[in-house]
């Protein structure tokens, strides 16, 4: 009961920090290549704990992210729903997956929905990306290991610390 | 232990439920964006939910804000002294400088009053500082910490000590959004100080600078000349440093010129800005001349034309003054 309660307020955490960690400033030369943070989060969580995060939090988090971001509304929203979908169709195969690829799932998922970003700003008459963007990915690849040791570090202490 | 049960059941579990439910949200989603899109959505959501916006806002600020604060306490004392001498320079300069200007003023006051004009060149300004935080990095827009209940308006000029820098686009209870004139959807009507050729200045968005594009082939413009900002169209007030040209080529027809410029505020250097209070020239083409008319006190005042150099997204609010 307790365990459910600090997990389900690490997840929640998680998310609103990583929104945060998205308006994070960054030198110019390395804004293309910022992480998308949410998605990492919302990965975990789909493959950790399916009965707590699922399309209707992804759609939360991207409306929320949309709203403090100001670019359009329903852009993230539409894309966290996808990458949520797809790694809950994959998740009992991704779970025991090592770590390392693990990664390349990720990356796979950003890099589809670098692509689906891509489309979605061609259609709305947006000014298009650097090519740099196009890394990002790679970038939150990379960083996957970390997220996933770091959220996975504290839901393991929350069951030590219960049981 | 219910979740590894789960995953063995069946390695592609995915209910047609799932399909639908996604389904459901993806068309949710896009009506938002066409709505969004169409109707302009997000600021009204933005205005609803500011309580909740802002402070998030801030909250990803601080960490900058405080790297900052700690820089400057760790700041070695000897580059504090030079720091603190060249400022004192600097600012026995412009102090002289406000001197000379303050006798202009009072000199042009003179010569208003003379003309029985109405208003006088009061530049009202407020300071707001700049939240360190990235909104979309592919639109210049900042985030200052001014609001509505500060008196900020949709449509006031921002400038800092070197230029113009943009205009105010949304406002909310306690912050409001500052449009870059690098923005791709800002244009800034300029003049050549040099040889007064009048041109708009459109904000590049890939990179840090404006473009001047179709200029006529012989216009009378030239690499290194500076550009001023016009007055026309109301929203910016004339006169103030806005750009330096850097780069000027004949565009792909051949029959025009496209000239690049710099922008003369320092936009990722300013911390702190400056938004105008009100307009300080009248908008829209002089009042002709009237030498040979009525009495000047028979004359209403200038009409105040509106030229459209608004950005496309919000109504003109060229004309409020107080």
């Amino acid at each position: 009961m307790m365990r459910n309660d600090w997990q389900r307020w690490i997840c929640y955490l998680s998310l609103v920090l990583s929104l945060l960690l998205m308006l994070l400033p960054l030198p110019v030369a390395l804004l293309p290549l910022r992480p998308w943070w949410p998605a990492l989060a919302l990965i975990y969580w789909v493959l950790e704990a399916p009965d707590r995060v699922g399309l209707g939090t992804a759609f939360i988090t991207g409306l929320a992210a949309d709203v403090l971001a100001g670019a359009l509304l329903g852009d993230q929203a539409l894309r966290l729903v996808i990458i949520v979908f797809l790694a809950q169709r994959f998740r009992a195969r991704l779970r025991f997956f090592p770590v390392v690829q693990q990664s390349a799932a990720v990356l796979l998922l950003l890099l589809n929905d670098s692509l689906l970003r891509w489309l979605i700003r061609a259609f709305a008459g947006l000014p298009m990306l650097p090519l740099l963007t196009w890394a990002a990915p790679l970038v939150g690849a990379a960083l996957w290991p970390f997220v996933f040791l770091l959220l996975d570090a504290l839901r393991a202490r929350s069951r030590t610390r219960e049981s | 232990m219910a979740l590894s049960r789960d995953g063995s059941t069946s390695l592609f579990a995915a209910s047609p439920g799932g399909t639908l439910r996604l389904a459901g949200y993806l068309l949710l989603a896009v009506a938002l964006m066409m709505l969004d899109h169409r109707n302009d959505w997000l600021p009204r959501v933005r205005n609803a939910t500011a309580l909740a916006v802002e402070p998030a806002w801030r909250l990803a600020g601080a960490p900058a804000r405080w790297l900052g604060d700690l820089r400057e306490n760790l700041a070695a004392q000897s580059s504090l002294r030079s720091e603190n001498r060249k400022l004192r320079d600097a600012l026995l300069l412009a102090n002289v400088r406000i001197a000379r200007m303050q006798a202009l003023v009072r000199q042009n006051d003179q010569l208003k009053r003379l003309l029985d004009a109405a208003d006088s060149l009061r530049m009202q300004g407020q300071l707001a500082r700049v939240i360190d935080i990235d909104l979309d990095p592919y639109r210049r827009r900042l985030v200052l910490n001014r609001g509505a209940r500060e008196g900020v308006r949709v449509g006031q000029a921002a400038v800092d000590a070197h230029g113009v820098m943009g205009q105010v686009i949304e406002v909310l209870p306690n912050t409001a959004v500052l449009m870059l004139v690098t923005d791709p959807s800002s244009a800034l009507p300029v003049i050549d100080a040099r040889s007064g050729v009048r041109a708009v200045a459109y904000g590049s968005g890939s990179g840090d600078g404006l473009s001047l594009p179709d200029l006529p082939i012989n216009a009378d413009i030239k690499v290194g000349d500076s550009l001023l900002t016009s007055g026309l169209g109301g929203r910016f007030p004339a006169g103030f440093p806005a750009a330096t040209v850097v780069s000027i080529a004949a565009d792909r027809s051949g029959s025009y010129l496209r000239a690049e410029a710099r922008p003369a505020a320092r936009l990722n250097r300013s911390d702190q800005v400056l938004l105008l209070r009100d307009l300080a020239e009248p908008m829209g083409p002089p009042a002709p001349a009237s030498d040979a008319g009525p009495p000047s006190s028979l004359i209403g005042p200038a009409p105040a034309g509106q030229v459209g150099a608004a950005p496309p997204r919000k109504t003109a609010h060229a004309g409020t003054r107080q």
